[in-house]
């Protein structure tokens, strides 16, 4: 009676286990090499620039890219680990540093978008038509509220940089507060405060509806948000997708993405939110 | 106000049209979370029961570690389940990191510690005189314990609701482990944080009343078996 007991035990048990890892079974053989992880920044996706173009890669080369969304601090830093196989990301200078490293291989130049101060229509620091870095010594000045991404994200150095051009210091000063999220969030923050901020344009134009901000100055050439391509060195890392990651590079630059990269956005905000720049 | 209207405007516009991007992500957010449960209820329940039933030197402290787990953060058991994962991490040869079923193991750890810690809460408050009936019975092992967590019910149901209801609410773990990639493993949770981060705040309050209407749906179902023979 006992052993029976036991016996029946076993079987419903070795049973649920066996059926749960056959509802699983499809999900594991999933993950194969026809996976590229694509490691970007929230700005890509949030404009919904990637949403248009990986359909269109994974239908011409057959690959699977899976998009993680991240700030640029961790996109590199996954790049760096060998964690992805190809990166989309804007900050030149510490991308320089993965290619030095021999970290990043096929380094292209694929596109630009440019930042902009945006703040309230009031303007109390009166930045309105000047210079970044005029402006961010105004807002100190003033000592009107700051929203900083504080995030390590490409945003969030490119702020750090303009504040160090403008010779602020901002330890301690309680109008800089740090939100510690995406760009989309940042500029909702920015507006239930009546804050300023430094966002990407395309996040801006797509935001532009829910906040109450405006851009404020622009134009700058510290402004401009370049965006390169680069393949996770195979040689570095034995488990990253060199022919997927070679692939998505290539396609990048291909004329027929740079035309729909150009494209993008003007229907919907009648102005481009991207502008095409490979083999510049 | 207006948003919340229109919240459950187009929820309900999404579910009637039927829109299969958000009938996808219900059917994976399902998925995910029951099967996550399943696994936590096979952990779970025999880990409370072994801890209800026996005494040993340490006991207290692995009684305080399940209920210490009953509140682990889901971000960190995220991160954890994360860096384990990862391509040279120590299970990277699996190649589960940005999967469902990568979802599915960080949810089970999320979700174990609460079915064991409500288990072992039920059985111990089962009449303790009732158990000595049973055993007069000249039960065999199984038989006792399959009466016992018979007797125990009402509180083990009770634990695999609180242990679902962890996971199906649960964002950072998925948003960690899953990647939010869409039509793979972007569930209801993650499409909401995505949405609102792009301001969309209409289709985020439609996705969230999706998720409050399937987990009460199944919360449902649980209480209803729960209930049902309360009465006797």
């Amino acid at each position: 009676m006992n052993k029976t007991c036991y016996r029946i035990q076993s079987i419903v048990v070795c049973t649920a286990l066996f059926l749960l890892l056959a509802v699983n079974a499809p999900l594991v053989s999933a993950a194969e090499s026809k996976d590229i992880i694509l490691s970007t920044t929230t700005s890509t996706v949030d404009s919904g620039l990637l949403d248009d173009l990986i359909p269109r890669f994974e239908k011409k080369t057959g690959f699977r890219v899976k998009t993680i969304a991240v700030g640029t601090g961790q996109a590199l830093a996954m790049g760096e680990k060998g964690e992805a196989d190809v990166l989309l990301v804007h900050a030149p200078a510490s991308e320089k540093k993965l290619v030095d490293a021999g970290v990043a291989i096929n380094y292209q130049l694929v596109m630009h978008n440019d930042f902009v101060i945006v703040g309230p229509a009031a303007d109390p620091a009166k930045i309105k038509g000047k210079t970044a870095a005029d402006a961010y010594k105004a807002i100190d000045a003033d000592g009107a509220v700051f929203i900083s991404r504080g995030d390590d994200s490409g945003t969030h150095k490119k702020e750090l940089s303009l504040w160090k051009e403008a010779n602020v210091v901002l330890s301690g000063k309680p109008w800089y507060q740090e939100s510690g999220q995406g760009m989309g969030a940042t500029l909702l923050m920015a507006s239930e405060k009546a804050g300023y901020t430094l966002t990407d344009r395309a996040t801006y134009l797509a935001q532009k509806a829910n906040v109450k901000l405006e851009i404020l100055s622009e134009g700058d050439k510290p402004l401009l948000n370049i965006y390169h391509v680069m393949q996770v060195n195979p040689e570095k890392f034995s488990k990253v997708n060199a022919a997927g990651a070679k692939a998505f590079v290539e396609f990048m630059i291909a004329p027929e993405t740079q035309k729909v990269i150009g494209e993008f956005g003007k229907d919907k905000y009648g102005a481009s939110l991207f502008f095409p720049d490979a083999g510049k | 106000m207006t948003i919340f209207l229109e919240g459950f405007q187009s929820a309900f516009n999404l579910l009637v049209s039927l829109d299969p991007d958000v009938l996808a992500i219900t059917w994976r957010t399902i998925h995910v979370s029951t099967v996550a449960t399943f696994i936590s209820i096979l952990i779970g329940i025999p880990i409370g029961t072994a801890l209800a039933l026996t005494r040993f030197q340490g006991r207290g402290l692995l009684v305080s570690l399940i209920n210490f787990g009953m509140g682990l953060p889901p971000v960190v058991v995220g991160l954890a389940t994360w860096l384990m994962l990862t391509r040279y991490g120590p299970l990277g040869v699996l190649g589960l990191l940005y999967t469902p079923t990568a979802m599915i193991l960080a949810q089970a750890i999320i979700a174990s510690p609460i079915v064991a810690g409500f288990s072992l809460a039920a059985i111990q408050s089962v009449n303790p005189k009732l158990l000595l009936q049973i055993q007069s019975l000249g039960t065999t092992r199984f038989q006792y314990l399959l009466l016992l967590l018979w007797e125990a019910r009402l509180g083990i149901l009770s634990a695999i609701i609180a242990g679902f209801g962890g996971v199906i609410s649960e964002v950072g773990a998925s948003m960690m482990v899953g990647g939010n990639i869409r039509g793979y493993t972007r569930v209801l949770t993650t499409a909401t944080v995505l949405e609102v981060s792009k301001g969309k705040f209409e289709l985020a309050t439609a996705l969230s009343i999706i998720l409050l209407a399937l987990t009460f749906i199944i919360v449902s179902l649980l209480s209803y078996l729960q209930q049902r023979k309360a009465g006797h």
